[in-house]
């Protein structure tokens, strides 16, 4: 169970914290209309002289070196043969709950028909794939804890083919570095080779025995029981094996890029 | 431990507060800042209790993942000062020396002259009952912090770990309640150290002089010792 927290959004959807954090811009600006029109409090002086030393170029640049470091210290420490918890059936939650940088009314759904999974980078066999083609592979179930850096969890229900399978399957060079997604809408996210290539990485097509829907990331997206909610990339559109780091769509925003858990 | 080396006795009273005590001090008052600003800040994202948020003016990090930088850069200035300080703690006796023992009895009769205005604040060196109580409790504290928020981070790389406490949610609010419950230390210490300022003079220039134990029980020249305290 995870405990909910009052949400400015309407009540009758899933709450979304992602999309809370995207419009606090919007919030903010209107936060601080109001402040000025209030009292003259602190939180008001610090809005208006933008004293949050964490902006800071330098504090930035700082504490990001230092978000790497943790980054090789997460890897370090990583676990390549050690499982997470499972659960049973009864415990999954459905549906499962929604993450995404957008508000799930702006999810723009992909044609699964016309949908192709291309793959770049360090592969031999770079044809792309169909769904239908995907559907044929060895399908994994993985009832696993989904944490959110925000602090919720929940348990769901994820199948689909193996990742160490696939990426076997079409020749991809699995001592490179990264393996990168490339997703509908500008997301990208990447992780590490020993994540990719944990027991518990698939490439999920189906929730509780369904296939994924729209929100959750249809028709493929990435889950592994090794890293924070906000690494499983959804809508995934093309897989590239690389030796070069680039930062991804949350770590452009500052958030860990390792985020293993 | 009995019968005195000429070592010992040799050795000059010391300060109250140490140098490298002092440093540990600031810097873990830095470190818990830092830690409980920016913890504040990631709680503010999925919040426990549905009436509690932190001000904004009190977080630190104006953004979630701003306030997850400085905690995981925190984390390590907490974690290094903190196992220096229970080495020094340990190794030194100073734990053993102004920590122990604590009888129950005591803490009562403390708590007894706390609410009748008769503590006596003239001799720093000497904790009393609910010092040592607090003292050694928040310690407590700051580990079961620090052992919780690394199964709040690895919950699967330590699952062993955090399998001790339960599920995520409960880990992160054990988490919360040592965070309160350092609060709380934090107020009243900070509270009673500008009640007595001489105490928080101390911590910055070392305070009284005090007999090195092992040279007090040698009965050791320690005459320029005027504060020494022994039973």
């Amino acid at each position: 169970m995870f405990i909910r927290k009052p949400s400015i959004l309407p009540p009758d959807k899933p709450v979304d914290r992602d999309a809370i954090r995207q419009s606090r811009a919007v919030l903010e600006h209107f936060n601080r209309r109001k402040l000025l029109r209030g009292a003259l409090s602190l939180s008001a002086l610090t809005l208006l002289t933008g004293c949050d030393v964490s902006e800071e170029d330098s504090v930035q640049k700082a504490l990001r070196a230092v978000s790497s470091w943790n980054d090789g210290v997460q890897a370090a420490i990583f676990r390549s043969d050690h499982l997470a918890p499972t659960f049973s059936p009864s415990q999954v939650v459905k549906p499962p709950r929604f993450n995404a940088y957008y508000d799930i009314d702006h999810v723009k759904p992909i044609d699964g028909a016309t949908w192709k999974l291309e793959l770049a980078g360090l592969i031999k066999d770079k044809r792309p794939w169909t769904a239908q083609q995907i559907y044929q592979l060895p399908e994994q179930e993985l009832i696993i804890r989904h944490i959110c850096v925000e602090g919720w969890d929940y348990i769901g229900q994820w199948s689909g083919p193996n990742l160490r399978a696939f990426l076997t399957r079409v020749g991809a060079d699995l001592t490179a570095k990264y393996v990168y997604f490339i997703c509908n809408d500008n997301f990208t996210e990447s992780i590490d080779m020993a994540s990719a290539l944990h027991p518990q990485t698939i490439l999920a097509t189906k929730y509780a025995g369904d296939f994924i829907a729209d929100p959750f990331g249809y028709p493929l997206r990435l889950r592994t029981s090794t890293k924070l909610g906000y690494k499983n990339a959804k809508w995934i559109k093309a897989v590239e094996v690389t030796n070069t780091f680039r930062e991804t769509f949350w770590s452009k925003q500052g958030e860990n890029w390792f985020a293993g858990i | 431990m009995s019968t005195a080396t000429p070592k010992t006795t040799v050795r000059k009273e010391k300060l109250l507060h140490p140098l490298p005590l002092r440093i540990m001090h600031w810097v873990n008052a830095l470190a818990i800042f830092i830690m409980i600003g920016s913890g504040w800040r990631i709680y503010n994202d999925d919040v426990i209790f549905g009436w509690l948020h932190f001000p904004d003016a009190l977080v630190i990090g104006k953004w979630a993942q701003y306030g997850l930088q400085w905690h995981f850069f925190g984390m390590w200035i907490l974690v290094i000062n903190g196992l220096c300080y229970l080495t020094y703690g340990i190794v030194t006796g100073r734990f053993r020396h102004k920590l122990l023992p604590i009888s129950p009895r005591d803490v009562i009769a403390t708590v007894r002259d706390a609410l009748h205005f008769r503590l006596s604040h003239d001799d720093l060196t000497v904790y009393n009952a609910v010092q040592k109580t607090l003292y050694l409790g928040v310690i407590l504290v700051g580990i079961l912090i620090v052992i919780t928020g690394l199964c709040l981070w690895k919950p699967i790389q330590f699952s062993e770990l955090a399998g001790l406490f339960g599920s995520f949610q409960i880990i992160r609010l054990i988490h919360f309640l040592c965070m309160s419950a350092i609060v709380g230390f934090v107020l009243v210490h900070v509270s009673l150290a500008l009640l007595v300022p001489q105490s928080l003079l101390a911590m910055l220039t070392g305070g009284p002089t005090v007999g090195d134990v092992l040279a007090v029980e040698a009965a050791a020249p320690v005459p320029e010792s005027p504060t020494e305290t022994t039973p």
